[in-house]
């Protein structure tokens, strides 16, 4: 008997609020939640925060360092970057927590649907599966990108499909734990339907390994997303966006380096920040991110 | 010998929680053991015994601290000593065998290298002297081919042979000093009294002292000579054990004694109130007094010190002296055999068997290429469970117990034979099973943990069956669960409650508590008190006699405890490799003639008589599986005849209209004594 | 155990059989075919009608799937829409050589180290080196590719200029002519590589040192290191190589973004082109070959495993 069987013995069941406990000791994730908040609050307000325009194009202020009118600089349009900044994340946001969740809900179904069902229905789905898993990130994201176009709803789709696959394989794991234990036997041998299981006694207890799936994934598709835009295939000019401001402003880096390094802090805070989460999450739930 | 060779003193241990917290879960432990000596530490689960025993080899579990105390061996200072002098003394003149062998092992290293590798370090031998002492230790814990064995991974081997190459590894640099840790936790009787005599053996021939770690209490009666009593962290009684099983001061060891199920008593033990704090949980005052008849003021306000009271005996309580010379109440047997046949039946199996042989491409293509099917894991089962009696299925794993019930819930399909309900057809998959077919049988399991939804509260979990069934509404079902709960004497503050909030006992009320919330006529009781600690045992047992007694159910009950059988079964049917060996009354099965397999789980079976030993009298084989022919005991039967048994199958002989037994040993042949101490004591009827 | 591995390479084909489905339907099925791609979606019907009469595409999608499928099987994907004299096939190998190299240079150098820190991380656990390295670890797969790889630009082609910024070299440049520009891209791979490889050795190192049989190792007396090599590793990095098997088929993908940033000519920077360029058969090509890459470093992974852990061949092979 040690630690962990006397956390057992003093567990309240209920796991939300278990986690948060766990979670709130844990100065990394609660800086991660910290600053996760903080920026979607400057994404909400950001038309509210910004003090310019962040098409307007000023060619006399053209790559002009960091002043007290303009604190992050100006690009080589004259643009204020810290107008710029402010709402560059929108997309990239909306994106990565819309297609996180879709992925999770979609992915997290089809996991422990079929994990609970096994036999052959399951081997088919996990074929589809890995087929999706197979097409490598980014290329399977240009595959689709090519077929349908670009544009924010395309690129959602292909997040999903790119992102649900990877959370049905460990929803499926999830559920694959649970799938042997006597409580299933007994729903079971009260004749309860499939779908009553998975969603009353299998869905509350993979719940908490969405969740640090979620926060996760979301990290992925704002990085893929970032991607993209740089790539030129996602959010179009002059919106603003962090990945297309890197790549506008990248050959410009010697000269105006500002261009590129407020964008980076950001995103990089982004994705740190739901990274710390992901794992203070994990921890709290005694979960192993690296499945 | 006045030195003793380990000298444990005021030891406290506590743990850092989560919320940072330390909780002690040993305190003012001390002990002394003296060289060649076998001492027995006992305590149900949470009750810090295992923290004890590892800090017998001055190791503490990631996250413990020494709060105070030292343990002493030899004169060095376990707790205060340098890591490479530690390293020289674990497995080398302290070893540990570890509780489960299975996990201990390391999975990616042939388990005769792990042996190996203990004489490599302490010994110095070199790598092939190594291995050949290895191979000779696995022979010396009676591993059968010891060269070949050696090279196979732990995965490879049975639990009882992963325990035995536990053992082998603890011998392997002849310690002075054995620390057992509930070396036979979770093996089969015949298995658990295989090791035991082993390590009788290996007491008398190596004279290391011994400190044996369990539960249970028939084990610890037989391999210790002195006893210390543990609840909650703390010794509560100490003693030869010979004079503490004879007579207990301390209230909980009384209780304790009281409440375990014994293989000589057909009767329900009386039942200890409560259950044990969980670990670092306890009062200011006496732990025990919670759950203590004797208990007033005095308990409450102040913990007992621990008191010599004459000789080697101590006792932690303010009142031992009114304990000890309290009345204990002796129970009658209850009248049972009666019910047996008068009543109804309820339900039938003629002639069932069950295949576990997978269907589809792999099995295919297997019976193309003319492979046969393997034999069924249960075959030709036929047994009657008449209304409110209560059937017992008894055999080791792997007998096929648990897959009758599975095929009974419609869970399992039959390969063939009949399964009927009060007349109707049950041989229905239970999705095609109408609805109140489904309600009238239910289940209860082994493991209270895996049960009960973590994630529902008790109401929910109650809800349910009362929804699906009756399609009550919510406060209808919330009126019914209050008053099912306070049945299984739980309160209605338990509605809200998650199972991770009970303790295991608590946790199997609110199982059967579902299981009756549909108000069924057959319960399949799988294994429902194995999981449990022996002073809770009891009392879920009283609980479904006398729910058994106000509702008629019938008990489909599993078990491989005969103790427990004994005490709650009207009928038992004994079962190896899914074949029935005998069947019969509780009366009937527990006195001669025997089926050999009936009398090796009898004779095995550890009592709680000090001195005296449970045997093991059939062979230490592990068959792979049911044979297609022949008996399926052969391979480890004692009293085999061959070639017959071999290669025929063996007949029924009715003793008498409700008693047979499936052997070719004639009657009068199985009613002969074979191992006259242990099964002489296992058949005393109550004395 | 032939089984076994027969079983594997089986459903692995299975799989490579779906991606090209999941290929072709989502590139010509779709709205939004070749003739559009080519002509551009001003084009008139008549036109369109005309080049889609000429390309086939009038014909059923399942007959133009198993032609395609056909000479993908053959090796032959057609000719390139938008460089009408190129084949596909000549196109992707004149590049294959350099990303072979690049990742192949990536994974030599990222696996030893991320396993190396992985290690040294676990066994250390919460103190100073530990926390240092899953710091800059978390860093590290926190930022885009693209932009690791600017800072190292600006660092190195430009600060200090040591290395070649981007590369101006053609596809076919001899090897020594290419190496310098293998750098950076390397690096930057490693980097994002090395962050992810190593947080799961970390973890999978700690769970085994948390192990009974790790805590019985101990208790046998053996010397921590002895603990470490001989009980802990071997348990503990088995679960990662697949786990390091998903990273380095990762790198496929990365490789896109990497060799954008750099100009690098490989197959990752011919993908963006044939995207920009909506150039199907490239496009569809690429992916499939992408997908045969992954497959084929997974099937070789679980074969490594089935290999190495006789526990878990003998689970499968009861099944």
């Amino acid at each position: 008997m040690d630690a962990t069987i006397i956390a057992r013995y003093t567990t309240d069941g209920s796991s939300l609020r278990e986690v948060w406990r766990t979670f709130r000791h844990s100065t990394a994730a609660l800086l991660g939640a910290i600053i996760l908040v903080l920026h979607l609050v400057v994404a909400l307000a950001a038309p509210l925060l910004a003090p310019h325009s962040p098409t307007a194009i000023n060619p006399e202020l053209a790559l002009a360092a960091p002043s007290w009118e303009h604190p992050f600089g100006n690009d080589r349009f004259g643009r204020d970057l810290l107008s710029r900044v402010l709402p560059g994340g929108r997309i990239a946001l909306a994106i990565s927590l819309a297609g996180a969740a879709l992925s999770v809900v979609l992915g997290g179904f089809v996991g422990v649907m079929f994990g609970y069902l096994g036999g052959l229905a399951d081997e088919a789905a996990m074929r589809i599966v890995d087929a999706l898993i197979s097409i490598p990130g980014l290329l399977l994201l240009l595959v689709i990108v090519t077929g349908l176009g670009s544009g924010y709803a395309v690129i959602l789709l292909a997040m999903v499909l790119s992102y649900a696959p990877g959370v049905a394989r460990v929803a499926r794991a999830a559920a694959h734990e649970f799938v042997p234990r006597d409580f299933i036997t007994a729903a079971r041998a009260r004749g309860e339907s499939p779908l009553t299981v998975v969603m009353r006694e299998l869905w509350p207890n993979v719940l908490d390994v969405l969740l640090v799936e979620f926060a996760m994934r979301a990290s992925w598709i704002a990085l893929a997303v970032s991607g993209l835009s740089f790539l030129g295939f996602g959010v179009n000019p002059p919106t603003p966006d962090w990945g297309l401001m890197i790549a506008e402003n990248r050959s410009m880096l010697a000269l105006a380096p500002w261009g590129v390094v407020f964008p980076i802090l950001a995103i990089g805070s982004l994705v740190v920040a739901l990274n710390l989460v992901a794992d203070g999450i994990a921890r709290a739930l005694g979960l192993d991110r690296s499945r | 010998m006045n030195v003793p060779l380990l000298h444990v003193a005021d030891l406290t241990i506590g743990y850092r929680t989560r919320d940072g917290m330390v909780r002690p879960v040993v305190r003012d432990v001390s002990l002394t053991i003296a060289r060649g000596e076998r001492l027995g530490i006992v305590g149900e689960s949470g009750c810090g015994k295992s923290t004890l025993a590892l800090a017998l080899l001055g190791y503490l579990r990631p996250g413990g601290l020494v709060l105070g105390g030292v343990v002493r061996f030899d004169g060095l200072d376990l707790l205060r000593l340098a890591p490479p002098a530690l390293q020289r003394l674990r497995g080398g003149r302290i070893a540990l065998v570890p509780q489960n062998a299975g996990q201990s092992l390391t999975p990616s290293m042939p388990v005769g290298a792990q042996v190996a590798e203990v004489l490599a370090v302490h010994r110095g031998l070199g790598p092939a002297s190594a291995r050949a002492r290895a191979v000779e230790l696995l022979a010396g814990v009676r591993l059968p081919a010891p060269q070949l064995l050696a090279r196979r991974y732990p995965h490879e081997l049975s639990g009882g042979q992963q325990q035995r190459v536990a053992i082998a590894m603890a011998l392997a640099s002849e310690p002075e000093l054995l620390v057992l840790d509930e070396p036979t936790t979770g093996l089969d009787v015949t298995t658990q009294a295989h090791v035991l005599d082993l390590l009788d053996d290996i007491g008398e021939r190596t004279g290391a002292a011994m400190v044996y770690v369990s539960h249970d209490l028939g084990v610890i009666a037989r391999a210790s000579d002195r006893l210390a009593v543990m609840y909650a962290g703390e010794i509560v009684e100490g003693g030869s054990t010979r004079d503490l099983f004879a007579e207990q001061r301390h209230p909980y060891t009384r209780g304790l004694l009281t409440s375990a199920l014994r293989l000589d008593r057909p009767v329900l033990p009386q039942a200890m109130p409560g259950q044990p704090p969980a670990p670092g949980f306890h009062g200011s005052g006496c732990a025990f007094a919670p759950r203590c008849a004797f208990a007033d003021p005095i308990c409450v306000a102040a913990p007992p010190a621990l008191e010599v009271i004459g000789g080697d005996r101590l006792v932690r309580c303010h009142h031992w002296r009114r304990a000890a010379t309290a009345e204990t109440i002796e129970l009658d047997p209850r009248p049972r055999h009666t019910r047996v046949n008068g009543a109804a039946p309820l339900i039938e199996l003629h002639d069932v068997s069950v295949t576990y042989a997978r269907r589809g491409t792999v099995a295919f293509l297997r019976r193309a290429l003319g492979n046969p099917d393997p034999p069924p894991t249960v075959q030709a089962i036929t047994l009657t469970l008449r209304r409110g009696a209560t059937l017992a299925l008894v055999g080791e794993s792997g007998s096929g117990k648990s897959t009758i019930a599975r095929a009974i819930a419609g869970l399992q399909p039959l390969h063939s034979g009949g399964l009927r309900l009060g007349g109707a057809n049950l041989a229905l998959p239970v999705q095609r099973r109408p609805v109140d077919m489904r309600r009238r049988v239910q289940l209860v399991f082994q493991n209270p943990d895996a049960s009960l939804n973590p994630r529902h509260t008790v109401g929910e979990i109650l809800e349910r069956p009362q929804r699906l069934f009756f399609g009550l509404t919510r406060a209808e079902c919330r009126t019914r669960s209050i008053a099912l709960l306070e049945q299984m004497r739980l309160g209605a503050h338990y509605l809200d409650r998650f199972p991770g909030q009970l303790s295991g006992g608590e946790k199997q009320r609110v199982a059967i508590a579902r299981a009756f919330a549909a108000e069924p006529e057959i319960i399949l009781c799988d294994e429902v008190v194995s999981a449990l600690d022996v002073s809770v045992q009891a009392a879920v047992l009283n609980l479904l006699a006398e729910l058994q007694a106000e509702r008629g159910v019938s008990y489909l009950f599993i078990s491989h405890d005969l103790a427990v059988v004994r005490a709650i079964a009207d009928q038992v049917a004994v079962l190896y490799q899914g074949r029935l060996c005998e069947i019969g009354s509780v009366a009937q099965v527990y006195t001669p003639p025997f089926h050999p397999y009936t009398a090796s789980l009898l004779a095995a079976a550890p009592i709680l008589t000090p001195g005296r030993r449970a045997r093991a009298f059939d062979r230490d084989e592990t068959p792979g599986g049911p044979p297609a022919r022949g008996c399926p005991f052969y391979h480890r039967c004692p009293r085999r005849i061959e070639p017959a048994c071999a290669v025929e199958d063996p007949p029924w002989r009715m003793v008498d209209e409700h008693h047979a037994i499936r052997c070719h040993l004639s009657l009068d042949q199985l009613a002969e004594p074979v191992a006259a101490t242990p099964l002489s004591i296992a058949l005393g009827e109550t004395r | 155990m032939l089984n076994l591995i027969t079983q594997r390479v089986v459903l692995s084909l299975v799989t490579l059989l779906i991606v090209s489905v999941i290929i072709f339907v989502s590139t010509e099925v779709l709205p939004g075919d070749v003739a559009t791609a080519i002509l551009g979606r001003e084009a008139s019907p008549a036109r369109l009608a005309a080049l889609r009469e000429q390309l086939g595409l009038d014909r059923p999608a399942f007959d133009r799937y198993l032609e395609w499928l056909g000479g993908a099987l053959r090796g032959e994907f057609g000719m390139s829409l938008a460089r009408r004299n190129t084949a596909v096939g000549q196109l992707i190998a004149e590049r294959l050589r350099n990303t072979v190299l690049l990742s192949a240079v990536a994974a030599a150098t990222g696996l030893p180290l991320s396993l190396a820190l992985g290690v040294i991380a676990g066994l250390l656990r919460d103190r100073v080196p530990d926390v240092l390295i899953s710091t800059i670890a978390l860093i590290g797969m926190s930022l885009p590719e693209f932009v690791i790889g600017s800072v190292l630009i600006l660092t190195f082609g430009v600060l200090w200029a040591l290395l070649p910024a981007v590369t101006v070299v053609p596809p076919d440049a001899p090897l020594d002519v290419l190496l310098p520009n293998l750098v950076l891209p390397a690096v930057t791979l490693i980097i994002v590589m090395v962050a992810y490889i190593l947080r799961m050795v970390r973890s999978s190192l700690i769970e085994a040192l948390a192990s009974d049989y790790v805590q019985m190792a101990t208790l046998k007396g053996l010397s921590r290191p002895r603990v470490v090599l001989l009980h802990a590793l071997p348990n503990a990095l088995l679960p990662t190589i697949n786990a390091v098997a998903l990273t380095v088929a990762w790198l496929i993908g990365g490789v896109v973004v990497v060799e954008t940033v750099f100009n690098f000519p490989g197959i990752g920077r011919l993908m963006v082109t044939a995207v920009e360029d909506r150039d199907l058969p490239l496009v569809q090509a690429l992916g499939l070959l992408g997908a045969a890459l992954y497959i084929a470093i997974n099937l070789g992974a679980d074969l490594l495993t089935l290999w190495l852990s006789p526990r878990l061949r003998a689970r499968l092979l009861q099944m």
